[in-house]
Order: structure tokens, then C-alpha cells, then sequence
């Protein structure tokens, strides 16, 4: 089984961002990038798959600037056998995105796509399942465990309850959670292996999709700021505040 | 203009957060119709139509809609689309699953997560980790949003709207229920809670929240955790706040052991009033903190259960 699996170069999330002063949008020029950090749970996922036994190559995809062939490179230093890169706006929408990963299905056609369940720039949360409705197949997000067992997949899901269990019937998408598992990191022997497996390029245009943007960002504001607090001496004077100043207990 | 809200539920019990979709659906204006899916879900429906400012309730009731499967759900919702200019979800679990499935079979971009109605396609919503707020302006036929509930106050529950049943589309067969593992807890669920008390990495161990339920139990506050003491197994998942876990908006919100990552203060700092007990008079909690106390945990929750 071929396992495809979608990464997203954004914002290193240790980086605090700063939204541009004409409020266009968030300051990326000289920032950290980095793959996606659901998306690396994706791709260690789809590694741990393979070294079961039960995938035979693992296809990492990703839409966005040529530096998004970065991203591709560092999916491929964990492991991941090539690379396909789709030149596109750092801006692509959700529903573009699973467009174009169609198109890349289909002429893949992996058995599996394992992706992020979201990505931490724009929080959207919407193309892994978006890719699933476009294909007709199942899907499953949320994953926190994955069990391939021949045409069906055991998922464990995060749920606002708790846990929730489901066989989804393959082939499917699966949208992983945090705790999935950890992602590994790339050895210096596999990086510099990583410099010398393929990355094939596609265009929107050969994969026939539009990718006009539907949204219009109107604009890009910093969140209102929280007043400056205090540093209170003792748990008495905390309770004294909560009950008198803040009126709150 | 009519807007259907797409209502949350487990099939058991009926999600309050559709409460507050359904104050972001009044605030566009129009018709609210809510629609729920589900089997064996008359008592759900019936509670739905309790809420102020309904005019329909649907219901589509069959055994393949039971367990929330998006597969099933999402033609139900896509069969009746038309009827309506917006479709409106809580970005909960349940509704972060379906909605984007509904979006694509329909060929329309979708708005997650809204924290404010501009105009009736105009919205703003946070991105980011919320380190940024973007207004997004949809010209789609139908408008496919996610509401974030802390940022609309949910509607009353004292009307009577009318119950009217909605067709079944079928089993996909692509997914089927196996089980859950639901948290059980006496204590108000978190996204609703007036008060939260939340446990962090500090904590050292799962078996260390039992100081935060006592102080929890005097405050009659849901107990949270940050992602660090999740991954630690301290506390289930469910009690996650932050980017990805649950977003928290409680009167009082108490952070004992946590530091204040990014992706944690993006689930807690519309906190009216915010708390923070930890050792280190430099961890970035303090600097969202209204009251920030620099003590070891472990001296000052015990103190402060005796002080409650």
C-alpha cells in the first residue's frame, strides 16, 4: 500500500508572530518556517505503517511556495520515500488544496492519505475532510490511534467527551491528533540521504484546478491586549482579591 | 434569508453550544431553523426547540445517523442546503467533523471558527493560536460556518418552535460506531464552566489533580488541564485547553503548573479574570495573569483550599 501524506510549510510554532503594520496579513519574510507539527505526527505515522509491514511507500505532498520543497525535504529526512510539490500562493484555501490533492490521488492512488488535523496558521481545521468528500471515501479525524487490519482501519478519536471508536473501511483519510504518537527526529546519515530522493513537480494548471480564492481577507488585526496584572504576596491576599477586587468568588 | 444551525449532540445528551450558534445565527438575522440528526432523537429535538429565537426544528431520525458519522450526516445537511444562506455548526468536535465534509460536497470555501458577526458575510475569526484576528468576507450562495462558543452568549431556553421531520439520505457504508470512552464528571463541563481550575505540567502527577478537584469542588469549577500534563497522562484528553484542545472562557480561570505556551493561552485568555500559580516568576503565564502568585504549587493549593 502506497500511503500518501500531505505537509504544510508554516510559522515555526515557537515563533511569536507579528501581524503587519498595514494589517495585509501576518509578517512572514525572515521568520522560522517549519513543517506542520500535525502534519509530522502524519508522516511518522505513515513511517511506523511502513516499518510494520503494512505500507510500502510513503508520498509526502505539499502545496505552497517553492520553499515548500523545504518542508518536503525535511518529511523526507524522517523517512518518507519522495516528495511531490505543487506551486501555489501561501494563501490557498482549504477547499483549493483538497482540490488539488484529488487530483493527486488520482493519479497516485494510494491506498491511504494520513494528514494533519489542522494546520497551526490558519486553524482551519477543514481539508483533510474535505479531501475525503471529494474521493467519496471514509473518513476519520481526530485519530489519536490507528490500526490498519486489511479493507478497515480501528480508529480511536479525540472527541470533546472523551474517546470514540470507529472502523472506517479503506481506502480513507485519516486527520491525526496530537497524541498519536511522537515524531521522530531526522538522523544526520538521513538527511543527507534525504538531498538525493526525488521531489516531482506539479503545476495548478497540469492537476486542472482553480485555485481562485472564494474568501477575501478584509483584514489582519492584532487581538485586543489584556491589561497588565499584578503579583499578589500570598494565597490570602489572592483570595482577598478574587473576593473583593475582581469579585469573581 | 433563513439559516440552519447544525445542532450538537451525542446522541444522548443535547450540546449547549448549539445554544450559542444559534445567537451567532441571530445576529446575522433571518429564519433559524436547527436541524438534528440522529436516532431515537425526539427528546433532543424537543429541547431544541426550546430555544429562543427558533422557528423550525428538523429532524432526521434513523438508525445510520445515529453516533455522529460524517458520512451519513453531511447528504442530510447537503440535501436541504439550498433552503438556506448560511449553515451554521459549533465548532466543536461534532461540528469540526461534519461541516468541512458538507463544504466540499457543495462546492463552497468554509469559515471556521467565528468569534464575531460583522455583516451578514463578514466575520471575524481567530488565526494563529488567536495571535491574530482575520476578517474574512464570503460571497458563497451558502455560507458554511463554525462558531467558536465562548465568543457568543448563548439564547435562552424558553420557546416553543415547531418539530418537523427531515429525510435520511442512507447508509455511505463507509463508517460504522464501535464505542465510546466518555469522561463522566460531576463537575460543569469545561466549555461552559464559570469557573476553571487547570493543572499543567507542575503537577508532577495525575494523581496530584486530586488538590485542584478539591479546590474545584469549593469553587464549583470544571477542572482543566494543559497540553503538557495530557501528554504526561495525568488527566484524559478531554481535558485539554488550548489551540487544539478546548477553547475556555470561564468568569475565573486559576493555571496552576503551567507555563503558558502560545497554544495554551489560545484556549484560556478570554478569561474574564485570570489566575496563575507557579515557581517561576518568569513563565510567560504571568504576563496574561490579572493575579499572579509566585509559590510552589504544592504549598499554595493546599492553602488555598483551606482558605475557600
Amino acid at each position: 500500500m502506497k500511503i500518501l501524506v500531505p505537509v504544510k510549510r508554516v510559522i515555526d510554532y515557537n515563533v511569536k508572530v507579528r501581524v503587519k503594520a498595514d494589517e495585509s496579513g501576518v509578517e512572514l519574510a525572515n521568520v522560522k518556517m517549519a513543517m506542520n507539527p500535525f502534519d509530522e505526527i502524519a508522516v511518522e505515522q505513515a513511517l511506523l505503517l511502513k516499518e510494520a509491514g503494512q505500507a510500502d511507500e510513503v508520498v509526502l505532498v505539499s502545496v505552497g511556495p517553492t520553499q515548500s520543497q523545504e518542508t518536503i525535504r525535511t518529511g523526507l529526512a524522517m523517512g518518507a520515500d519522495r516528495g511531490i510539490h505543487i506551486e501555489a500562493s501561501h494563501d490557498t484555501e482549504p477547499l483549493a488544496i483538497a482540490k488539488l490533492l484529488k487530483e493527486v490521488v488520482t493519479r497516485e492512488e494510494p491506498g491511504l492519505v494520513l494528514c494533519g488535523k489542522q494546520a497551526i496558521d490558519d486553524d482551519s481545521n477543514q481539508t483533510g475532510q474535505m479531501l475525503s468528500a471529494l474521493l467519496g471515501w471514509s473518513q476519520a479525524t481526530f485519530a489519536s490511534g490507528v490500526e490498519i487490519a486489511g479493507d478497515k482501519a480501528n480508529i480511536v478519536r479525540e472527541v470533546d467527551g472523551g474517546l470514540e471508536h470507529i472502523t472506517v473501511s479503506m481506502p480513507t483519510v485519516i486527520s491525526v491528533d496530537l497524541r498519536l504518537n511522537e515524531p521522530r527526529y531526522a538522523s544526520l546519515p538521513n538527511i543527507m540521504k534525504a538531498k538525493k530522493k526525488p521531489i516531482d513537480s506539479l503545476s495548478v494548471e497540469e492537476l486542472g484546478v482553480d485555485t481562485a480564492s472564494r474568501l477575501a481577507v478584509l483584514k489582519v488585526e492584532e487581538p485586543a491586549a489584556r491589561a497588565a496584572g499584578i503579583k499578589v504576596g500570598s494565597v490570602d491576599e489572592l483570595v482577598e482579591k478574587l473576593k473583593n477586587e475582581a469579585k469573581v468568588i | 434569508m433563513a439559516i440552519l444551525v447544525l445542532c450538537d449532540h451525542d446522541g444522548a445528551a443535547y450540546g449547549s453550544a448549539t445554544l450559542n450558534a444559534i445567537a451567532a445565527a441571530a445576529q446575522i438575522g433571518g429564519d433559524v431553523d436547527v436541524l438534528v440528526a440522529g436516532h431515537n432523537v425526539g427528546d433532543i429535538a424537543a429541547q431544541a426547540a426550546k430555544a429562543d429565537g427558533v422557528a423550525r426544528v428538523l429532524c432526521a431520525d434513523s438508525a445510520e445517523l445515529a453516533n455522529g458519522l460524517a458520512e451519513n450526516i453531511a447528504p442530510v445537511i447537503l440535501a436541504i442546503a439550498d433552503n438556506y444562506s448560511h449553515i451554521l455548526a459549533p465548532a466543536t468536535t461534532y461540528g469540526k467533523n461534519i461541516m468541512p465534509r458538507v463544504a466540499a460536497l457543495k462546492d463552497v470555501a468554509q469559515i471556521s471558527d467565528i468569534i464575531e458577526v460583522i455583516d451578514a458575510s463578514t466575520f471575524k475569526r481567530p488565526i494563529y493560536a488567536g495571535n491574530a484576528i482575520a476578517t474574512v468576507k464570503s460571497d458563497e450562495a451558502v455560507k458554511l460556518i463554525t462558531v467558536r462558543s465562548t465568543s457568543f452568549e448563548a439564547v435562552g431556553e424558553t420557546g416553543s418552535a415547531a418539530i418537523e421531520s427531515a429525510s435520511a439520505a442512507g447508509d455511505a457504508g463507509l463508517s460504522s460506531f464501535v464505542k465510546s470512552e466518555l469522561s463522566s464528571s460531576e463537575r460543569p463541563e469545561l466549555t461552559s464552566a464559570g469557573i476553571v481550575v487547570s493543572g499543567g505540567r507542575g503537577m508532577q502527577d495525575g494523581s496530584n489533580f486530586t488538590m485542584l478537584e478539591g479546590v474545584a469542588d469549593k469553587l464549583g469549577a470544571a477542572v482543566g488541564a494543559s497540553r503538557a500534563a495530557v501528554d504526561a497522562g495525568f488527566v484524559p484528553n478531554d481535558y485539554q485547553v488550548g489551540q487544539t484542545g478546548k477553547v475556555v472562557a470561564p468568569d475565573l480561570y486559576i493555571a496552576v503548573g503551567i507555563s503558558g505556551a502560545i497554544q495554551h493561552l489560545a484556549g484560556m485568555k478570554d478569561s474574564k479574570v485570570i489566575v496563575a500559580i507557579n515557581k517561576d516568576d518568569e513563565a510567560p503565564i504571568f504576563q496574561v495573569a490579572d493575579y499572579g502568585l509566585v509559590a510552589d504549587l504544592f504549598d499554595a493549593v493546599p492553602e488555598l483550599d483551606k482558605a475557600l
